[in-house]
């Protein structure tokens, strides 16, 4: 057992190859909930996202096609649940487990019918997104620090891992800088303050659900076009309530949130790594234990035991207009 | 929205309605896949309630739903979401295995049968505590901890099965058989029209469940406590009702009736523990919930109409090609979103036909 077997390298790389499709999710929970919108349905629009995406970048032969088209029917997913919990006033959270369910078998349905392979799509060969080589990888490839940085770290992604991370200070700066953010929060803390100003409710957390539609749509289709190539029945595999659980965990706060992504990132590519390897003096951690880790975590920072998580105080209730 | 209607409206109109709706839904998907909604309809209703065969497979799968129905719903009457059903449930499992494997060899069946009962409903509640108890102390809401616990569950079942209960030699992930003395007798000993199906005693313990339940919640003390604290959690406390001792004793209740459910699906029908043997029950249990609107009659025909669906289903995606086994996630998703998400959605149309009947 030495410290190259932990392959820390890989791990970190891996841990950047994870978090995108938790850190879409999450910034898109974030902007539903920050307007008062509970958002249990990430785990259905994702799926949903993924599936599209995959069949028409594989009808089309073109990735693009593929993430536009995951965008639609995401977006179509956000402002239904829109419907029912700003129009209708319905139970944001059965809403939202009904969209997970529901797209959960829609989707395996419509693709069995189309491609007739167990609910997958075929392999998208070429259609995926290429990996960017950064300039000057070929130089600095074999300086031994430096080259690993240049090409493994920051470089040989696609382009969905650069706007993934670069996301999280946009969303900052679009809740906290500008006149929406600021109205978005209000909304989601004090509807009828926000009413009072003059700030319709309804149109900003339609506002809110459209941005969460598009950004979880990135999700599903960095699962599907980026990460293995195909669509697989309930690929997703939880993805959008570990997002949601990243949201709890920093607060609902952009950067707190983001940490929170790269720390599942992370439990997620240690658990590969660790499978099998005996560690000093506790031995083979079985990978099952690992997967857990991050969850009691969360639960241990929802008690309040680490740092006191506070949602926003409106979060599900429907916005009744006062008279 | 909903004060403006008849009990009768809102309790039978719009859930039929709700309910229609998602049907005319799946049968335009069904359409769309090329097939007849129809033929399919019949085909379902045939296998899953004509047939004594599947009538028997829709009650057996009925159930377990009434439990898990019934777990979701008591935590409801309280305002309590309970999402984690489905954990409670798999855990539930475990402790009515590790109570067989204990003492499958040395106890009679008429100590076996309550032991194992005893084991599903402690640690389903068990694993309900920790929820209900953060909730209550420490102000964590339920809904999200019970998601959380639904993932520790599966990640700590998956382990505990893969070291500790797999038998020696053996490739498949699941605990050992139990012995013959642990087996729910089934109703078929005793009606022979009902064929070689699972039905078995769990289903008159379903039927308690629900007595007990509507009892307890609607006549006595401690149901109007319950109801109080759902209904104003304010006004109950200043009402001398110990608010997050009520929550706790709630969360109890709801995860032993969730780790219930494990004994028809495992006691009645497998007879040993496996992997994911829950399948998704804890999550009908919310649609049995708020399908039934937590009246035990309602809960009853809410865990029926899921058999049937469950076992309807499974025969139609045998029939028709392009229908696979999935088809039925998607109906119980479409029932979830029309009939709990959307489920004011005909009242004012409603309202408008009453009152203009009435002028």
């Amino acid at each position: 057992m030495s410290f190259e077997d932990l392959h820390l390298g890989s791990i970190v790389v891996s841990t950047v190859r994870n978090a995108p499709v938790l850190i879409f999710a999450a910034m898109a929970g974030l902007f539903a909930e920050r307007s008062g919108v509970v958002d249990i349905g990430l785990e259905g629009k994702i799926l949903a996202s993924a599936f599209v995406s995959a069949a028409v970048a594989f009808a089309t032969q073109n990735p693009w096609y593929g993430i536009l088209a995951g965008m639609g029917v995401s977006v179509a997913v956000a402002l239904l649940q829109g419907c029912i919990a700003i129009t209708q006033k319905g139970n944001q959270l059965v809403a939202g487990i009904a969209i997970n369910i529901t797209m959960s078998g829609l989707t395996f349905v419509v693709a069995q019918y189309f491609f007739q392979q167990g609910g997958r799509t075929p392999d998208l060969g070429e259609a995926r997104l290429s990996e960017i080589v950064l300039p000057g990888s070929a130089a600095v490839a074999d300086v031994p620090v430096l080259g690993w940085i240049w090409t493994q770290l920051l470089g040989g992604h696609t382009a969905l891992v650069y706007l993934a991370f670069a996301l999280v200070p946009l969303v900052h700066w679009v809740l906290y800088h500008t006149r929406f953010g600021l109205r978005l929060r209000a909304c989601g803390e004090n509807p009828h303050a926000a009413d009072a100003a003059g700030v319709s409710v309804e149109r900003t957390r339609y506002a809110a659900m459209l941005i969460a539609g598009i950004l979880c749509s990135f999700s599903g289709a960095y699962l599907a076009i980026v990460q293995s190539g195909f669509f697989l029945r309930d690929m997703s595999a939880g993805a959008g309530y570990l997002a949601l659980t990243a949201m709890v965990f920093g607060n609902w706060r952009p950067f707190y949130t983001f940490l929170g992504c790269l720390m599942f990132g992370f439990f997620g590519a240690v658990q590969i790594q660790l499978e099998g390897v005996d560690l000093p003096v506790v031995g083979r951690i079985p990978g099952a234990l690992i997967q857990m880790v991050p969850y009691v975590v969360t639960v241990i920072v929802l008690a309040g035991l680490m740092a006191k998580s506070v949602a926003p105080k409106a979060i599900g209730v429907p916005f009744v207009k006062s008279r | 929205m909903n004060n403006d209607l008849p009990r009768w409206a809102t309790g039978i109109v719009l859930p039929l309605l709700n309910l229609l709706s998602a049907l005319l839904v799946t049968a335009l998907v069904i359409h769309l896949l090329g097939e007849d909604p129809v033929e399919s309809m019949q085909i379902l209703i045939n296998s899953a309630v004509v047939n004594p065969e599947g009538l028997a497979y829709t009650l057996f799968y009925a159930s377990t739903f009434v439990f898990t129905g019934l777990a979701v719903s008591v935590a409801m009457q309280a305002g309590l979401f309970n999402i984690g059903a489905e954990g409670q449930m798999y855990l539930g499992g475990l402790g009515l295995t590790i109570a067989m494997l204990a003492f499958d060899a040395s106890l009679p069946w008429f100590l076996l049968i309550p032991a194992g009962m005893v084991g599903a409903a402690l640690f389903g509640a068990l694993w309900a505590f920790i929820p209900g108890y953060l909730q209550a102390k420490r102000g964590s809401h339920v809904v999200v901890t019970t998601i959380m616990f639904n993932f520790i569950a599966a990640s700590l079942m998956n382990f505990v099965i893969v070291k500790y209960l797999i038998p020696p030699g053996e490739q498949n992930t699941a605990s050992r058989v139990f012995a013959p003395a642990a087996e729910l007798p089934r109703l078929s000993d005793w009606l022979p029209v009902l064929g070689d199906t699972p039905l078995n005693i769990s289903f008159f313990l379903a039927i308690i469940a629900l007595a007990v339940y509507g009892v307890m919640v609607s006549r006595s003390s401690w149901g109007y406590k319950l109801r109080a604290t759902g209904l104003n959690q304010h006004a109950a406390h200043y009402a001398g009702v110990k608010i997050s001792a009520m929550i706790i004793a709630t969360m109890l209740i709801s995860g032993a009736l969730a780790g219930l459910g494990a004994v028809n699906s495992i006691m009645g029908s497998t007879h040993y523990l496996s992997l994911n043997f829950v399948g998704g029950a804890g999550f009908i249990g919310i649609a049995i919930a708020l399908m039934g609107r937590q009246h035990p009659v309602g809960i009853f025909l809410s865990a029926v109409l899921f058999g049937a669906l469950t076992q309807g289903g499974f025969d139609l995606s045998l029939e028709k090609p392009n229908i696979p086994p999935e088809m039925v996630i998607l109906i119980q998703g479409l029932i979830i979103l029309f009939c709990g998400a959307m489920e004011y959605l005909y009242a004012p149309a409603l309202i408008k036909l009453i009152k203009g009947k009435q002028a």
